[in-house]
């Protein structure tokens, strides 16, 4: 790490805990009596607590968003360079917020956690959790650490479709949605790659119907093959042609069913690191959440229906190669916001990554997610 | 906002024409000058489309508004009727389907503006009779690097509005920032218009 890069780190971060005793009842009906949500802060929040941005986090992510951990410095949050003292969301002028969700794996209760009904943990029996869920537990972690109102909340994927959400579910707690490289709802074909991703974990003879816990095994082969196939996804087809196009590993071709290729290689070793880290329990029902995902429903299909209640100014961005959630889709939420005469601001950035650039360090992206929140900034008096 | 709207005459009239509180959507609208100007001067709710990433960064520097497309492609993404006026400053001459351009300026609003620099100016008319294609501050190109396609004169773009179902409000011709209205085709270099679909 040169000295430019660590000035403009947010340096050492540790997580803290929230716990909720209200009882918290989910859109699947059922009831989870009390939780804990894991967070992260940086920056200071203002006199005025008018300057609080929400980052929500997508699929494999969590709430370590910005800075590194003392004793594990090589543990770099996920969108480090986004965030921080000069970068775009810059943590001199905004309090940021990154918090692990309901259902997931790094230490907010999830089904690694103790089911207070059985002593043991929920594993399989953990409820099936939506992305309003999320924003609805969000909004009490707001409320714990006194947030009436988010400057703005950001997210990109999944992290984005909470973004959307919260302009719909609490409309007066949010000024700023970021919406980036976000779909209105799932298209059967992304549907259909989580789905395989699903049969592919429980599959796997070590998922135990989802208890595997129980069995002190990991159904580890099922969620390599998982992340492998939305690793595809998250690239685009030039991309994978430009880093990877007809490699050979070895120089040549083995003739076995071993790896041959380097995109082989690749695929392996992220299916194999995500599957170290990663709960099978909670990727299922991060997908689920994805799935169910679909604001419009309520509304006969009416995306424009949806958001009439929304009064948060968007900035809406999309990536040229995202094949996952394609411009297309931007545009769909973008033509809902002009049918209510919101204000919003669409990008199309031209990036060759596919849906990953999201994440990636591309300078236009960059330039622009800074001058919207130094706009935002300007409003509020950051 | 660091207006440099007094350097574009045709702005003045244009929010001359804009009622305060109208929805205003600004076809190529670069930096967002026009619009932040309309909001300061008009209020409303203004959209720009902009094609080109710099603008795009300008516009939300600039506070303004703005979708990123290619208004050749159509304006698919905005319903019909959704706005009181849709403007075309200064880029007519510049886009490929013009009449394509004009017919979804119709469609989706109630009213169209546009403003384009007048090929039948004399100075130009001038520099043609001289041999060369016209190089002025309305049309600062060289013949090898002008966007300027479809360049037309007042005459002409009247004629296009007769023949496409497209019935004129008012007109104001340009020289220098004051109106022209002895010869206008001829003296003038600047045209600005306001229309509205023929009944």
């Amino acid at each position: 790490m040169d000295s430019i890069t660590d000035k403009q780190s947010v340096g050492v971060v540790a997580p803290r805990v929230a716990k909720f005793e209200q009882p918290l009842k989910l859109r699947s009906g059922t009831t989870l009596d009390s939780y804990e949500l894991v967070y992260e802060t940086y920056g200071a929040l203002n006199a005025d607590r008018s300057n609080a941005v929400l980052v929500c986090h997508a699929l494999n992510a969590a709430h370590h968003v910005a800075g590194r951990y003392a004793d594990d410095p090589d543990n770099v949050g996920w969108w480090d360079n986004m965030i921080g003292p000069g970068k775009p969301l810059d943590t001199r002028r905004f309090y940021v917020i990154g918090v692990n969700n309901l259902g997931g794996c790094h230490g907010s209760t999830g089904p690694q956690s103790v089911n207070p009904g059985t002593g043991r943990a929920w594993g399989a029996d953990f409820p099936v959790v939506t992305v309003e869920d999320w924003v609805t537990t969000q909004a009490r972690l707001a409320d714990q650490l006194g947030i009436r109102r988010f400057a703005a909340v950001m997210g990109g994927s999944l992290g984005a479709m909470q973004a959307l959400s919260w302009t719909i579910q609490f409309p007066e707690r949010i000024g700023h949605a970021l919406v980036i490289a976000c779909a209105p709802n799932l298209s059967a074909q992304n549907i259909a790659f989580n789905e395989i991703a699903r049969q592919a974990i429980s599959a796997d003879p070590d998922f135990h119907g989802g208890h595997y816990y129980e069995h002190n095994t990991r159904p580890t082969q099922g969620l390599r093959v998982a992340r492998m196939i939305g690793h595809i996804t998250y690239l685009s087809d030039d991309e994978m042609a430009s880093k990877f196009g007809r490699q050979l590993r070895n120089g040549k071709l083995n003739y076995t069913f071993d790896v041959d290729f380097e995109i082989e290689s690749y695929l392996r070793h992220q299916g194999n690191k995500f599957s170290d880290y990663f709960d099978a329990n909670t990727y299922l029902r991060i997908t689920k959440a994805l799935d169910y995902f679909d604001p419009a429903a309520a509304h006969g299909g009416n995306l424009s229906v949806a958001l009439e209640t929304a009064t948060a100014s968007f900035l809406v961005i999309s990536f040229t190669t995202d094949w996952r959630f394609s411009p297309e889709r931007s545009r769909e939420i973008v033509k809902a916001l002009l049918d209510n005469r919101r204000d919003v601001t669409y990008a199309e950035i031209d990036a060759p990554h596919g849906h990953d650039a999201f994440l990636l360090d591309d300078a236009r992206y960059h330039r622009l997610v800074a001058a919207y929140f130094d706009r935002i900034a300007t409003e509020i008096g950051a | 906002m660091k207006t440099n709207a007094m350097q574009r005459a045709d702005f003045a009239a244009i929010a001359n024409w804009v009622k305060p509180g109208a929805r205003v959507l600004d076809l190529g609208c670069g930096d967002g000058t026009l619009l932040a100007y309309l909001n300061e001067q008009r209020g409303g709710a203004g959209y720009g489309v902009e094609i080109d990433d710099d603008g795009i960064l300008a516009c939300v520097e600039n506070g303004v508004n703005v979708i990123q497309g290619d208004l050749e492609r159509g304006l698919s993404g905005f319903a019909d009727g959704s706005f009181d006026y849709v403007i075309l400053s200064q880029t007519l001459q510049a886009v490929r389907s013009s009449e394509r351009v004009v017919r979804e300026m119709l469609r989706v609003g109630r009213e169209g503006i546009v403003t384009f620099p007048n090929f039948g100016y004399w100075r130009n008319r001038l520099q043609v009779i001289g041999g060369n294609m016209p190089v002025s501050n309305r049309l600062p190109y060289q013949w090898f690097d002008t966007p300027n396609i479809h360049l037309c004169t007042i005459t002409d773009f009247e004629d296009f509005c007769r023949d496409h179902g497209v019935h004129i409000l008012e007109r104001i011709v340009m020289r220098g920032g004051s109106a022209v209205t002895l010869l206008p085709n001829l003296l003038g270099s600047l045209a600005v218009y306001r229309f509205e679909r023929a009944r």
